[in-house]
């Protein structure tokens, strides 16, 4: 028991990293413009494919900055030449612009790519176990995924808190119009918030391409969580979307670990039902396939209980 | 979220058109029209195309309600299209087997119930609030149900889906459901019932004060309404026309998986809506109508279709945000000056410039995937009507010049159409 509490918290750190990094540029982007970026999962995606392929001709190494950095200069084009443009049409439009610049690289991802998944591998000088407790061992990638989630962490938490650039930022995030007065460009704040947050979705792309896999299906898969984080953490919060991230993380982990049914739950607990047919499938669901609902779950119950989310101060 | 102020601007000229003789003369023209459509088209995929159409039709209408009408954004509206065609699939089932008395035509009757009550559940808590809080839940919902239906196989069908079988179900006046053009008259006449049904409700003050909610919330709480009983309201029943038409898609084509509720589906009945406009009540139709043309037409000639409808609908965000309907209303004005034939010149130019680069950016994407996914060994791609090798530089230089040529001549033609557009729609006291 021990032993699977222990890997499970690992691995919900390192999966709520993560997570984090997509989730930190993703509610810095809805703090500042209003915008819930939905290509934001998409840029992602991007970084693992960029990054596979820089990898094919010298290694893991340079892609990690490379791919990034290519990431985050395509994210500022989007903002420069097509969010902006949108932007006078309204919330919607701009939302629905998001949308269809998620799909389409999704689908140039599958004319350049292909659709089968590729074997894109971390580099070879971290292929060891870190760590052996009880009968488990920990992969020395995934500390290393942690470790550069955290020292981005810290690093967005600088600039943010303790850099000039940091406090223009901040104060557009709530009054974008007084900046202007000041003397700032806000539009240039706006495209260089944008390329950085597509940046740290392209490094996400970037370090969990090998461990979660590089497939066009896998910005579809952490897309919706991503929203998930954000909007439980509160929108536009830094502190909330980084505590939904570990949140999430871990309950996820420990809720895929888990293999009890639902009837299991009920007969420890000393309920008995007659086998109804009709009930028969929701009680021998396992903790393990509810999984995937459980973060909406969240999202739903948070957003009726608390539609600014744990730690936001507005709603929309 | 505000919604566009063009789209505002065109519903409130639509509030105010006169003449009910007129509006009631377009419905006869759309019933004629649904009724001679299947002798006039006699392509053996017209029929199964239309049927695809109309279903879309009514779908995409119903969302319309949330969206253009009521200012509510859904990334989850194929939950209730969804679960309103399972429920109907279901039923059909029981007619066939446990001789429930349910005939083929009234099978949409038992998905509306089903979109409708499953709305009313979620929209308890969804319409609350409107804006990204409404939007954020009906994503989740998606989500949820999307996971449930891997899980809950006995209603789901899990992977396979429910099948079902419209011949075994008991008839009503000797009416059998046989063909594709059975199926049809069926669905062209719940299209017109449906889509009379909405546009009647867009005129009760349920509808009004959709409307009302939509663009100023606050102001509708002071004039003594709801704004969560006035979105509650619509949600309920655009979620009645979602089951509608998922319960023709049930009697269609006698299939129901999970896919049909997915996220994927849901997106694409934001995208067919937006393409046709929000603005009006005709948008949707339009869109759906293009959209489902666009589907079965692209895929027979190109295996990147959803790329190409992906930059058709981001063409639209940027270019187009009124959608198709929009345009052709902004045109009333020009119509009515009678200076129509002025702009056909310029809009020619516009147009072959707009093909130009289009027939260069098809070819390069085309040449890509055929680079990237061709068997090995072969070099040369039927386009259009040439035969290229894609492994020398001509073709390549060829059609990114009609690109860059293309680009150019819109810069020329594109201001000039505008210009043209602008001088015609002047009316004469004012030139």
């Amino acid at each position: 028991m021990s032993e699977l509490v222990v890997f499970s918290v690992l691995n919900g750190l390192v999966y709520g990293m993560l997570l984090f990094m997509l989730a930190s540029g993703l509610t810095l982007i809805f703090g500042m413009m209003g915008v819930l970026n939905f290509a934001h999962a998409a840029f992602y995606m991007l970084g693992a494919y960029f990054a596979y392929t820089i990898s094919l001709y010298t290694g893991f190494w340079p892609g990690l900055v490379v791919a990034p950095l290519a990431v985050g200069l395509l994210g500022a084009a989007t903002e420069r030449y097509g969010l902006r443009r949108v932007h006078g049409f309204g919330h919607v439009a701009e939302l629905i612009f998001t949308f269809g610049v998620a799909i389409v690289i999704g689908e140039v991802v599958q004319l350049v790519w292909g659709r089968p998944a590729k074997s894109y591998e971390g580099p070879a000088a971290l292929d060891f176990a870190l760590f052996h407790l009880f009968r488990s061992s920990f992969p020395a990638y995934k500390a290393f995924m942690l470790g550069i989630s955290v020292a981005i962490f810290l690093f967005l938490l600088a600039i943010l808190t303790r850099t000039r650039a940091g406090l223009i930022i901040q104060a557009s995030l709530t009054h974008p119009g007084m900046v202007g007065m000041l003397g700032h460009n806000v539009p240039r704040v706006f495209m260089v918030v944008f390329g950085i947050g597509s940046a740290l979705a392209g490094l996400a792309g970037v370090i969990a391409g090998p461990v979660l896999g590089t497939f066009p299906g896998m910005a579809q898969v952490l897309g919706s969580i991503v929203f998930v984080v954000v909007v439980i953490g509160g929108l536009g919060s830094l502190t909330g979307a980084f505590v939904a991230s570990l949140l999430i993380g871990i309950v996820q982990t420990f809720a895929v670990a888990l293999n009890v049914s639902v009837g299991d739950v009920a007969g420890a607990a000393g309920i008995r039902v007659a086998s109804l047919p009709a009930l028969h499938d929701l009680w021998r669901i396992t903790v393990a396939q509810v999984a995937p609902i459980l973060p909406y779950l969240l999202l739903v119950l948070v957003l009726i209980v608390r539609p600014t989310g744990l730690f936001g101060t507005r709603e929309t | 979220m505000p919604t566009p102020t063009a789209a505002r601007m065109i519903s409130v000229a639509d509030a105010a058109r006169p003449s009910p003789l007129r509006r009631y003369g377009a419905w006869a023209a759309a019933a004629v029209a649904l009724a001679l459509l299947p002798h006039v088209l006699r392509a053996p995929a017209a029929v199964p195309v239309m049927n695809q159409m109309g279903i879309a039709v009514v779908f995409a209408l119903s969302y319309n309600m949330l969206l253009g009408q009521g200012g509510m954004l859904s990334f989850g509206h194929a939950v209730y299209f969804g679960v309103g065609g399972f429920l109907a699939a279901h039923a059909l089932n029981l007619a066939a087997q446990q001789g429930l008395w349910l005939p083929v035509p009234l099978v949409p009757i038992a998905g509306g119930l089903g979109g409708l009550l499953f709305a009313a559940i979620v929209g308890s808590f969804s319409t609350n609030r409107a804006g990204t809080v409404f939007a954020m839940i009906s994503l989740g919902i998606a989500e949820m149900m999307a996971a449930s239906a891997l899980i809950f196989d006995r209603f789901f069908g899990g992977e396979e889906g429910i099948t079902t079988n419209r011949a075994k179900a008991a008839s009503l006046g000797g009416l059998h459901f046989t063909t594709d053009r059975d199926v049809y008259y069926l669905i062209a006449v719940w299209v017109l019932i449906s889509a009379a049904a909405m546009y009647v409700f867009s005129l009760t003050p349920a509808g009004r004060m959709a409307n009302a909610v939509r663009d100023n919330p606050e102001r509708t709480e002071f004039v003594g309404y709801s704004q969560r009983w006035v979105r509650y309201v619509s949600f309920c029943a655009s979620g009645l026309f979602a089951g509608v038409a998922g319960g023709l898609f049930a009697v269609n084509y006698e299939i129901l998986t999970a896919e049909n509720m997915g996220l994927n589906a849901s997106g694409s009945v934001l995208l067919m809506t937006y393409i046709g406009g929000i603005g009006t009540f005709a948008g949707p139709i339009l869109g759906a109508i293009v959209f489902t043309f666009l589907q079965s037409m692209l895929s027979d000639y190109t295996s990147v279709w959803l790329l190409y409808l992906g930059l058709v609908f981001l063409a639209a965000v940027l270019f187009v945000p009124v959608g198709l309907a929009g345009v052709l209303a902004m045109h009333g004005p020009a119509w009515r000056n009678q200076r129509f034939g002025r702009l056909a010149g310029p809009y020619l130019a516009a147009a072959v410039v707009t093909l130009v680069t289009l027939v260069g950016v098809i070819g390069c994407l085309e040449m890509v995937y055929f680079f990237v996914s061709a068997p090995a060994g072969q070099v040369t791609k039927q386009l259009f009507w040439l035969t290229v090798n894609v492994y020398t530089a001509t073709p390549w230089a060829a059609f990114l010049a009609l690109i860059v040529l293309g680009g150019l001549g819109m810069r020329w033609a594109g201001p000039r159409a505008a210009a043209a557009f602008a001088d015609a729609s002047l009316p004469r006291a004012a030139r």
